[in-house]
């Protein structure tokens, strides 16, 4: 009890992922910054975000659903922590997780763009809820792709649907990125994951211009800072899955350390050069190139890996 | 009102209370990391422009951690730019209303701080101050981007 409740709240939980996941934060808004050959924010400034945001008023929508409202934002930050504890856990202590520990990721990794839907739906808010209808028909178009792109993955670990079993196969046979279902599964779900953390050619659910940050127009105060920090969690998720998944997991031992932290930081790059380098797409523009292009992409990666190549 | 610095040939001013706390992590974060809601009234866009002067390399004002939001729900300095007429002043009452405490209120170009040019016509309602507490004045027709970062900086230390 004590070590789940240690592995949820301090390592690999909560407490670990905000801190990398902020460190994240930062390194894509420099990235960001240096793209527009500007200065950018200082290291510790996610942080001061999350004081800030801890510091001031909260206030609630008054013809709103006021439970909704605040439990959205909590139960995003504790599925977007546990999501990342079940990535996390195999490569940490290798040999743990269990059967069928991929699908329950899946299910935790969509929990957080659902409740920012309810909480936006609960505010009220017309701004919130046209935010709300996008988010949800996004939802509906990346999961297909998703869940087709780790049908592949479990086929290329030989039928196994546990996270340590795919990092084993991994380490015998070489990395799932060096083949050519490999590469189409890279891409497949390196837009998956732009679009789930609602990064720049897919944030028309948020649109700060547009709809003026969407579904989080009504959130202010602490319930803002919950939503920042499991965005922070997220951003760290979801490209440990992708190393996990894809580039043979992250290794615990001496210079492998390096290694790890360089996966995760090529990945973090490439996330930050797409979204510096692309315009926002109407949300009939993503679905169908989610629904044309990324399921196509990992149907072919079905039949390349069933095939062996 | 304070001394008035000197930054070529515009000037700031920072009034003397403030609402937030001087001691504290909290309002140490909050002074790293303002997060500006922009509200234009009848302004000739003029001042708009040189806002958005200060987001390009040449002065980026994130270094100081700061950001342009779309919703006042998210912003901690309200930025009040052009002339306040009566259409205005109910939404900048209602703006002012709606923010998450603690707020820092700026009243931007020479229309925000007097009234400018318009001070004597018909439809205009007062300068900002006469609505809602400021916190700043940053003066100019408009003013410029350096003057806007004494401003801030002015702002900050206080």
């Amino acid at each position: 009890m004590i070590k789940e409740l240690f592995y949820f709240l301090i390592f690999p939980g909560m407490i670990f992922s905000v801190v990398v996941g902020g460190v994240l934060s930062w390194s894509d808004r420099k990235i960001t910054a240096r793209v527009q050959f500007r200065k950018g924010p200082p290291f510790l400034q996610p942080f001061y975000d999350l004081g800030k945001l801890f510091y001031k008023e909260t206030i609630l929508p008054r013809h709103g659903a006021r439970l909704t409202f605040l439990a959205a934002p909590v139960f995003a930050l504790f599925s977007a922590t546990l999501a990342n504890v079940f990535i996390l856990l195999p490569s940490v202590f290798p040999g743990s997780g269990f059967s069928g520990d991929l699908i329950v990721v899946f299910y935790l990794l969509t929990i957080p763009s659902l409740t920012y839907l309810l909480g936006a739906l609960a505010s009220g808010n017309p701004l919130g809820a046209l935010g709300a209808s996008r988010e949800m028909k996004l939802i509906i178009s990346y999961e297909l792709a998703f869940i087709l792109a780790l049908t592949a993955i479990v086929i290329k670990s030989g039928m196994s649907l546990s996270i340590s079993d795919i990092i084993a196969a991994q380490q015998e046979g070489g990395v799932f990125a060096g083949s050519l279902s490999g590469v189409l599964l890279f891409v497949v779900i390196l837009f998956v994951t732009q679009a789930k953390l609602a990064l720049v050619p897919f944030d028309m659910s948020e649109a700060e211009t547009e709809i003026a940050h969407g579904v989080f127009i009504e959130y202010s105060g602490s319930a803002y800072a919950l939503i920042k920090m499991a965005r922070y969690v997220m951003l760290f998720a979801l490209p440990a899955l992708m190393v996990t998944l894809l580039l043979g997991g992250f290794g615990m031992e001496g210079i492998s350390i390096l290694w790890s932290v360089l996966k995760l930081i090529l990945i973090i790059l490439l996330i930050t050069l797409i979204r510096n380098t692309n315009p926002r797409l109407r949300i009939d523009q993503a679905m169908k190139f989610f629904f044309l292009w990324m399921n196509l992409l990992a149907v072919a990666a079905i039949v390349l890996s069933l095939i062996n190549i | 009102m304070d001394e008035p610095v000197g930054c070529g040939s515009n000037c700031a001013f920072v009034d003397k209370h403030l609402k937030i706390k001087k001691l504290g992590l909290g309002s140490y974060c909050f002074k790293k990391s303002l997060w500006v809601f922009h509200f234009g009234g009848a302004s000739c866009n003029n001042c708009d422009i040189e806002i958005l002067d200060c987001l390009t390399p040449r002065y980026d004002i994130e270094r100081f951690g700061m950001q342009l939001v779309g919703t006042i729900r998210h912003a901690d300095v309200l930025l009040v730019s052009g002339s306040i007429n009566r259409k205005c002043r109910d939404r900048l009452l209602e703006l002012y209303n709606q923010a998450p405490k603690p707020l820092l209120v700026v009243a931007f170009g020479a229309c925000g701080c007097t009234g400018g040019i318009f001070a004597e016509g018909n439809t205009f309602a007062g300068p900002v101050d006469k609505i809602i507490p400021v916190d700043a004045y940053i003066p100019g027709c408009p003013p410029k981007p350096e003057a806007i970062l004494a401003g801030i900086v002015k702002l900050l230390n206080k």
